[in-house]
């Protein structure tokens, strides 16, 4: 750390009191750093001071500022205040939304070197990576978010009212459990904008109402058996089959679900498929993040706007942050994201401007380009965190870190070191690192692949088992019964090998009794 | 930028999440209640609870893969000494770095502990109890009112004149009759003055002479309040529930009863009291020990000092009347009676003992208790049914349209399933 004299007259704050005009000032003297000096690009910011309860109460809730009521919320916030109380954890410092405008929490009782902090890392590292990230840009809809869940909010509240809230629960239960299975994984005819969405389902709403007509209730049905019995490809392409979106499936296609039913399972969907981004970049954002607010605390204290004090006040937080156990510490439960996307940052800046002969070998297009911000900032815009982790993590890196890979075979009494960080493992280590971050490797895959609805009715799911791993059986078998809520048949699910696509475990649920309406 | 304080937003967002939570859980959190309110000692009752509940009922499942079994690669940091193809004891209890991480979600198949505050607590502990008789048998409520605002209206005293309705009707009237203000008159008057000090046009003199004239004559005509604007807050009277309780305890305190026959009685006192407490606004409690005679004292002497001699019941009943005379007035006060004793009385006495219950105290009571308390291993006796001098006394007194209640407690477990056995809902009254 280089001294540099401060000048007492310039400095933005003085002491550990915050208020609204230093906050204002910092954030002023902030956003010249960002927006001038690193380039950053960021939807406008919303800084919204709360107190820790209100913090715990946003923890409960995904984060988000409204949501839906439903008790696993009421649970979350049960054990996090319990935790909290008993000092086992401590509250995040910032909530950040991804929403324009960008909503970030700050807590009353940090000081104002902390609130300094919150504000470098969410209302701008944050905001800068929804705004760029394209994962984000594809997928969400910053503008629309707020009012898709205000939106959201009163429909589920009202079918309470309705329907009871018995029967809601139930179907929240099941779409909640089946939240993962939720997303679209590669983009094709899509809705982004939540508004539409909204207003679409108003309007079939108010059609339904307007065309009901008890009598066809009394219409004669066509006797089964009549039409021919189709091929099961054909059977298959009709239903859109194989779908590895369930919640989609069911919602379209579920014979004895009611109209409240399907909406409420959209939109369990519709929020499964705004956090999917930030669960495939939670290393680069956080990354991103907490370079960002490194390079303007440090530019904050290089230019003599915040005190010597101040600055170590922000080191302590910022290396407990980036602190990354090794593997046999005790404190270690598995590789810190914001530890290893701010390394990476730094090697990424230090590549382009100070690269070594291997960098030049491994890197030939970054290395020595110059203008790291704009190297890191073009990563951040293009990047998720399978994809970054395998283009970016250099050998310099995975030698500091000293990392090295572990192969858990079962059937083996010991585990073996597989590659270390040398010559000959460098590549594969990397590899499966970045796999290690593949939403599509971690989640289990699961499809549906089968159902006769001119049949039995039977759904039927596979889940294409790598390197011979089940699925826990008693969530399986738990979440099956909630498909079989929402389908009213019988479900099936078959863990198939991807290898020899030989049937490991077969577990099957049968139709709940008197489900559907 | 935008900063927004949003601490002063209304605070307990998840309590409906809360309240669903709890309403999910509601079978174990009962369970885990019972459980804790067994255990803990009766002072510290009112207190919140930590509970802890099993994960199975509030389990969220999801698809996901199992922690054993299956090849499994991990990258790790922080290697010292390995080389490729080295091996490594499998650490108990699951696989490499990874098996950590699932355990420190803390969420796992574990039980699943939260803290009840002291409502909802009381709320379940004492739920589906109702007070018999809420209602004051006597009607004579009409004793005590209170006032409530009820709107406005057009007499009343002058303590009561509502000077903003008042002076809103006052200001309207005025506008609908176009009564000249006063800057008005004052813009007119000047004008007048400068008139006349230019000394033009007599004419013009004149006429803002005369307009002014007319101006103020209207606004003499005109009151500034009349009495029909005046408006006064009305109050009404409403007959006041009675929202007060007086709450007798009645003990033997004769060398017959052990301190484990107190210590029963003084948990069920103290379950009625708290019961009580949730019920009115304010509660007082009368403890009143007898032996051969009875004394009002305080709770400390009542639970703990020791005394001697005979046991005469109706002289507590006797104590207790004078004190619902001297100070419990019944038409004020609800008033609840438990007493406690281990079934002795001087034979003598009985007969007086029923007159003064069956005559003077129960149409006093809302509720009257009779908690026999015996001791525990003597239990084999009084179960085959030997009824006890006071209980075969006391018997003849119950009817069904007599506030009186009869239990037996033998054992500390025994409390609470009798306490909510008098009060349940559907025993009220009975």
């Amino acid at each position: 750390m280089s001294v540099v004299i401060t000048k007492p007259g310039t400095l933005l704050y003085d002491g550990v009191d915050w208020d609204y005009d230093k906050v204002k000032r910092v954030y002023d003297a902030i956003e010249h750093i960002a927006l001038k000096e690193m380039g950053l690009d960021v939807y406008p910011n919303q800084i919204e001071v709360i107190t820790a309860e209100q913090m715990l109460d946003a923890y409960s809730s995904i984060g988000m500022p409204l949501m839906y009521k439903h008790w696993s919320f009421g649970k979350h916030f049960a054990r996090d205040e319990m935790m909290y109380r008993k000092g086992y954890r401590g509250l995040a410092y910032e909530i950040v939304i991804n929403s324009s405008p960008c909503i970030s929490y700050i807590m009353e009782e940090n000081t104002m070197t902390m609130q300094t902090l919150v504000i470098a890392h969410a209302a701008f590292g944050h905001n800068h990576f929804f705004k760029n990230n394209q994962l984000f840009q594809q997928w969400t809809d910053a503008e629309g978010i707020l009012d898709y869940l205000e939106f959201a909010k009163t429909f589920i509240s009202q079918c309470e009212e309705r329907y009871g809230h018995a029967a809601v629960e139930r179907v929240l239960d099941a779409a909640h459990a089946l939240m993962n299975q939720g997303v679209h994984k590669y983009p094709k005819k899509r809705s982004l904008d939540l508004r539409l969405e909204q207003k679409r389902e108003r309007e079939r709403q108010e059609y339904q109402d307007q065309t009901f007509n008890d009598l066809w209730r009394t219409v004669p049905k066509p006797a089964a058996g009549q039409r021919p019995p189709k091929s099961v490809s054909e059977r298959k392409k009709l239903l859109g089959l194989p779908e590895e979106n369930i919640l989609y499936f069911l919602e379209k296609k579920a014979p004895r679900l009611e109209h409240w039913q399907r909406e409420l399972l959209r939109i369990v969907r519709h929020i499964a498929q705004y956090f999917y981004p930030q669960k495939q970049t939670k290393v680069m954002n956080e990354g991103c993040a907490t370079y960002v607010h490194y390079q303007i605390m440090s530019r904050l204290h290089e230019t003599g706007q915040i005190s010597e004090g101040a600055f170590l006040e922000f080191l302590h937080s910022h290396t407990s942050v980036v602190f990354q156990p090794e593997f046999d510490d005790k404190r270690f439960s598995g590789i810190n994201p914001y530890a290893l996307g701010f390394a990476m940052m730094q090697d990424i800046v230090r590549i382009a401007e100070k690269p070594t002969e291997e960098d030049r070998q491994w890197f030939p297009d970054l290395a020595g380009r110059g203008d790291g911000m704009a190297a890191v900032r073009d990563a951040w815009a293009n990047y998720r965190d399978e994809s970054f982790i395998l283009q970016y993590l250099s050998p310099q890196l995975m030698r500091k870190l000293k990392m090295f890979s572990v192969r858990d075979d079962a059937e083996d009494p010991y585990l073996l070191v597989d590659h270390i960080h040398n010559e000959r493992g460098y590549r594969s280590l990397r590899k499966m690192l970045a796999r290690q971050y593949d939403l599509g490797y971690l989640e289990p895959d699961i499809q549906i692949v089968d159902v006769d609805l001119a049949g039995d009715r039977k759904l039927i799911l596979h889940h294409r088992v790598t390197n011979g791993v089940l699925l826990d059986e008693s969530d399986a078998k738990a979440v099956l019964r909630h498909i079989a809520n929402l389908w009213g048949y019988e479900v099936q699910l078959i863990e198939v090998s991807s290898i020899s696509e030989a049937i490991l475990k077969e577990h099957a649920v049968t139709a709940p009794s008197g489900v559907g309406g | 930028m935008n900063i927004i304080d949003r601490r002063l937003n209304p605070q307990g967002k998840s309590l409906a999440n809360r309240q669903r939570f709890l309403r999910r859980a509601k079978e174990q959190v009962v369970k885990a209640v019972r459980d804790a309110s067994g255990k803990r000692g009766i002072q510290d009752i009112e207190n919140g609870e930590k509970v802890t509940i099993s994960a199975g009922g509030v389990r969220e499942p999801s698809f996901h893969r199992a922690s054993s079994g299956g090849v499994r690669d991990y990258v790790v940091p922080g290697n010292k000494e390995y080389v490729e193809g080295d091996t490594i004891q499998r650490p108990d209890g699951g696989g490499g770095g990874r098996g950590n991480e699932g355990s420190a979600d803390g969420d796992g198949e574990d039980d699943f502990r939260f803290v009840l505050s002291r409502e909802e607590f009381l709320d379940i502990f004492l739920e589906d109890l109702e007070l018999p008789d809420l209602v004051k048998q006597k009607v004579k409520q009409s004793e005590s009112h209170s006032l409530v605002r009820a709107g406005y209206s057009s007499s009343g005293s002058p303590a009561n004149l509502n000077l903003v309705r008042t002076m809103r009707n006052s200001l309207s009237r005025r506008m609908a009759l176009k009564r000249p203000r006063r800057a008005e008159i004052q813009e007119m008057e000047d004008l007048l003055r400068e008139a006349e000090e230019s000394g033009e046009d007599a004419e013009q003199i004149q006429m803002l002479r005369e307009q002014l004239e007319k101006f103020v004559l209207r606004s003499r005509r005109i009151p500034f309040i009349d009495p029909i604007d005046v408006r006064y807050n009305r109050f009404e009277s409403v007959p006041k529930p009675i929202a007060q309780a007086v709450m007798f305890c009645l003990m033997d305190v004769s060398g017959s009863m052990t301190e484990h026959m107190k210590d029963l009685a003084k948990r069920f006192f103290m379950l009625l009291f708290l019961f009580l407490k949730r019920r009115y606004r304010a509660v007082d409690i009368v403890f009143i020990r007898h032996t051969h005679e009875a004394k009002e004292v305080d709770e400390e002497t009542f639970f703990y000092s020791a005394e001697t001699g005979g046991t005469v019941v109706s002289t507590a009943l006797e104590e207790m009347q004078k004190v619902v005379q001297e100070r419990y007035p019944a038409e004020e006060w609800n008033i609840y009676a438990a007493q406690a004793s281990d079934g002795d009385n001087m034979s003598s006495d009985n007969a007086k003992s029923v007159g003064l219950l069956r005559d003077a105290i129960l149409p006093l009571c809302q509720y009257f208790a009779y908690i026999e308390v015996a001791a525990e291993h003597n239990m084999g006796l009084s179960a085959l049914g030997r009824e006890t001098e006071l209980w075969r006394t006391y018997k003849q007194v119950q009817s069904p349209d007599r506030p009186l209640a009869m239990r037996r407690v033998r054992s500390r477990r025994e409390i609470f399933p009798v306490f909510r056995e008098l009060f349940s809902r559907e025993k009220a009254g009975a």
